[in-house]
């Protein structure tokens, strides 16, 4: 029914000879909120750092919204929508809250201001400047730290940097939001917020999300789809239920 | 027979290069850090050599002295200037560094004045075969450094503190996990960086006995070009690198069309090497984590 | 138009006032005949010193990236400004026109080199970059040492026309004045703001889409076209030009310099550069002989001791309680807003912090995974 947004095919990357993801097959289906979960070393980070550009692939290929976008660097692919959050956070600490935002807007088309109209103070530039300021403050609003702009990004609690991660990926307008354990590190109250957060945020900003967690209730919770790695392989995919309770799923987990 | 001399020539200044260049890589290896100053250590041995030698006229006593003063200097610039900022930004490391270079540069032209001090350590002559002219000092310099490399090399190979060497160069974190004194380790690195730079000074000495308070400075930047084109970290590298280097220079000045553009030459080898092969000759090639 | 002057923060525009103020006074003072032959001088070198020093802050305090050849890009402004200047005398005379083309062409060609250097080395970061730069320094220095005689006068350096004293200083103060138009409108933009991300931590402003190249490329370019520009000036002032002058023993004394006003800050480089210069003319006078010497070590120790106090990661508490700023607002018994609480609202885009904290970048991340969960499936419908 809805079109596919983001593809993999055969993605696959090593370092030497150890195959850190081999064969990974995704379709993620607009607006969809798809789940990539595994144990610790399953190759679930590497997955974003080769969508995102970080890591070329070995081999395969991925599409956004069917344009090939394998082996671009990480400016271009964030140009063509994807996003993403980091696992350790890495936000501007040096930057007030609504700035990290603010750097996050800069390559939008709407906020187009060249050096030489800055350097000159046309009034294009205070015209931008202005919008960009509304624009980041809004989306401060939907990740609720409107109230914490004006501090110093590093000063934020733990879970308030986790969204102000969140909240400066998508002012780069995304197409496709990958999220890196979002909800690591926070407590139960904070998660069950982040859930709805990430849902507020699809319906509004009309975005597909990808997202890492290891937080089981987490996944199951708030995934439409998920797939389970495993030492960089495939070991089961589809909807929550029917994945997790997959044999050889269990069997990764518990071993044996 | 000239190509020879030139040769010979270029190895002795090589394998100073490579003397001072292992200071260099070592200190960048396991403290990762540029360690601006370390041209200017050769500088202080220099000194230290003049000063006990108007006293001792003995140049082995000399060398000894200055082996002893720089590796305590070392130590101590360690401890005052560099440890402080471990953790900080490496910008902040390599602005301190400098700083030292100068303040080491302006606190010898204060005690020994800006006039340079002439000072013959040793003449040992030509030795003359066949047609063939070759200064004793190159041999001893060539001789003396492939020495105490190889015996550097068994050090960090084969005991126990060369091999907590390279893990702390490995991984600071995980070898101080595994009960490995990682600021013990980078003392004993600067000690030992420090005292070949002291060697490094007794051989620039030897080969023209002009000392000035900036003896070190243009030495020690060719040497990090060394270190740089050996592989930064890799002690095999310094080596590789300095001989490289100093027969490079030696062949340049030979040739009057290019001789006055040979530190040029030098520098702009390094850009190439620095643009094409970052890691350098030998160096290992490292891979970023995000 | 009037919402635009709202936005406006006048705080901005001090320094440009107090400049274009002194400006004005000293060229009074000077075309009224009361300005002594030695302050004149020593005004033409504070306009270097400061467009050196604001030039060289873009890219350490503010990209975040050491370049050790200033004085290299600087070289090459003096040496082809003047000679641009030799060449334009015997047609238009030692006037205003023949002055500003050597500007521009010193500029020009300088920013040129920037980008010709730039564009390989920027791939290279913090240790790297800076021996490349310094090895470029000493390249450029070492061509025009060995130039031939009818060229760039060779070791005996190259002689430029002779402009008129009273008035160099004032156009020396004008080009500083656009100098720190151009930077400050700069980073004081949505540009700034990239160029201050990429500085905190790259990896992320890569992923936010920051084009990393693009913007290191400008910010070295412009950069060197005003280290140039500085150098056309230094050519003029001083009649000559001496290659053995631009050593990166130069370039080092521009870094004390910035580093001294404090990184990310322009006005700090402009009162240290100014302050430095001063002192530097004055104690040339007072210390003599080795005695100079003393200066320096001087330097030396204060650059040591200053970075150390910034950066020290041991030191953070007692930064934090006694940092300058807490101070003064405890002296002006203002409201208490607490530690790192910023008060003023959105408007003001160009705070720009002081320090610059640890590169994860550089290091390899050694800390642990953040939780280690072998959670099992939660199998409960």
């Amino acid at each position: 029914m809805s079109k596919i947004v983001f593809k993999t095919e055969k993605l696959g990357i090593s370092f030497g000879g150890l195959k850190a993801v081999q064969n990974l097959n995704l379709e993620i289906k607009e607006k969809q909120l798809y789940g990539l979960v595994g144990p610790n070393g399953a190759g679930k980070t590497t997955v974003f750092n080769m969508i995102t550009g970080v890591y070329k692939p070995t081999t395969g290929v991925f599409y956004l919204d069917d344009e090939n976008l394998t082996g671009k660097s990480q400016e271009t692919i964030n140009h063509k929508g994807i996003a993403r959050t980091f696992q350790n956070i890495r936000l501007f600490n040096n930057m007030t809250v609504i700035r990290n935002v603010l750097v996050g807007l800069h390559n939008q088309p709407e906020f187009n201001c060249g050096v030489v109209t800055s350097i000159f103070r046309l009034p294009r530039f205070f015209k931008t400047e202005k919008a960009m300021r509304e624009r980041a403050k809004e989306i401060l609003r939907v990740v609720g730290l409107e109230e914490e702009r004006n501090n110093l990004s590093c000063n934020l609690p733990y879970g308030k940097q986790r969204k102000l991660e969140i909240a400066r990926a998508l002012a780069t307008n995304p197409k496709l939001l990958c999220l890196d354990e979002p909800a690591a590190g926070m407590n139960p109250h904070e998660t069950a917020e982040l859930m709805d957060i990430i849902r507020s945020i699809r319906d509004k900003f009309n975005v597909t999300i990808l997202l890492i967690e290891h937080d089981m209730k987490f996944v199951s919770g708030l995934c439409d789809e998920i797939t389970v790695l495993n030492f960089g392989t495939v070991l089961a995919q589809g909807t929550p239920d029917v994945a997790l309770n997959d044999p050889e799923v269990i069997k990764a987990y518990i071993g044996g | 027979m000239k190509l020879i001399e030139t040769l010979l020539n270029g190895l002795s200044i090589g394998s100073t290069y490579a003397m001072i260049a292992l200071g260099y890589t070592m200190v960048y290896g396991i403290a990762k850090m540029l360690n601006f100053a370390h041209g200017d250590v050769i500088m202080v041995g220099g000194y230290m050599i003049f000063v006990t030698m108007s006293a001792i006229a003995n140049p082995i006593i000399g060398l000894a002295a200055a082996v002893i003063f720089c590796l305590l200097l070392g130590i101590t610039i360690e401890k005052i200037a560099y440890k402080p900022l471990r953790g900080a930004s490496p910008l902040a490391v390599l602005i301190t560094a400098i700083g030292v270079s100068y303040l080491l540069q302006s606190t010898a032209q204060m005690i020994f004045g800006s006039a340079p001090k002439m000072l013959i350590l040793l003449d040992l002559g030509n030795l003359e075969f066949g047609g063939l002219k070759i200064p004793v000092y190159t041999l001893v310099t060539l001789g003396c450094s492939v020495v105490i490399m190889i015996a550097l090399s068994l050090f960090v190979k084969y005991t126990k503190v060369g091999r907590a060497m390279i893990a702390v160069s490995e991984d600071k974190g995980a070898a101080q996990l595994m009960g490995i004194n990682v600021n013990g380790i980078i003392t004993l690195t600067f000690a030992i960086g420090s005292s070949l730079a002291a060697f490094a000074g007794f051989f620039m000495l030897l080969k023209s006995p002009s000392l000035t308070n900036t003896l070190g400075a243009m030495p020690g930047i060719k040497a990090f070009t060394a270190a740089v084109i050996g592989g930064i970290g890799s002690i095999p590298g310094a080596m590789v690198g300095g001989i490289l280097i100093g027969v490079i220079e030696a062949i340049s000045l030979t040739i009057p069309a290019i001789a006055p553009y040979t530190d040029a030459i030098e520098f702009l080898i390094l850009i190439v090497i620095l643009l094409v092969r970052p890691s350098g000759i030998l160096g290992k090639k490292r891979r970023e984590k995000v | 138009m009037a919402s635009n002057l709202k936005n406006i923060k006048w705080k901005h525009y001090v320094n440009y006032v107090v400049i274009a103020v002194l400006t004005v006074v000293f060229a009074v003072m000077s075309l009224t005949g009361s300005l002594s032959s030695s302050s004149i001088y020593m005004l033409e070198k504070i306009a270097i010193a400061i467009i050196l020093s604001v030039s060289l802050s873009i890219v350490v305090g503010f990209l975040g990236e050491l370049s050790l050849g200033h004085a290299g890009f600087m070289c090459v402004g003096a040496y082809l400004g003047g000679k641009a200047s030799v060449l334009l005398e015997p047609i238009f005379g030692n006037d205003i026109l023949c002055f500003v083309i050597s500007i521009v062409v010193g500029g020009l060609v300088a920013a040129l080199f920037g980008i010709v250097i730039g564009l390989p080395a920027l791939r290279l970061r913090g240790d790297y970059l800076a021996i490349v730069t310094l090895a470029f320094g000493e390249i450029v220095r070492s061509v025009f040492m060995n130039s031939s005689r009818e060229s760039f006068g060779g070791s005996l350096g190259l002689n430029t026309p002779r402009y008129d004293k009273n008035v160099l200083f004032i156009f020396a103060f004008v080009l500083l004045l656009i100098c720190l138009a151009v930077t400050q409108n700069m980073i004081r933009s949505k540009h700034g703001r990239a160029i201050t991300a990429i500085r905190d931590n790259e990896i992320a402003a890569k992923a936010t889409g920051i084009n990393v190249t693009k913007y290191k490329l400008i910010v070295f370019t412009i950069s060197s076209f005003f280290a140039g520009i500085a150098g056309v000036l230094y050519s003029f002032s001083n009649y000559t030009v001496q290659s053995t002058k631009f050593s990166y023993n130069y370039s080092i004394e521009i870094l004390v310099m910035v580093v001294l006003g404090g990184m990310g800050s322009i006005n700090g480089a402009i009162i240290s550069a100014t302050l430095i210069t001063f002192l530097d003319l004055k104690l040339q006078t007072i210390l003599t002989g080795d005695l100079a010497v003393l200066q320096d070590l001087f330097y030396a120790l204060i650059l040591i001791i200053l970075v150390i106090y910034n950066n020290a990661p041991a030191l953070k508490g007692f930064r934090e309680k006694y940092n300058f700023k807490t101070v003064l607002t405890k002296l002006k018994l203002k409201k208490a807003h607490g530690p790192g609480h910023v008060n003023d609202d959105e408007a003001k885009w160009d705070r720009v912090p002081t320090k610059i904290n640890m590169d994860e970048v550089l290091s390899v991340d050694i800390q642990p995974t953040s939780h280690y969960t072998p959670d099992k499936p939660d199998k409960e419908d």
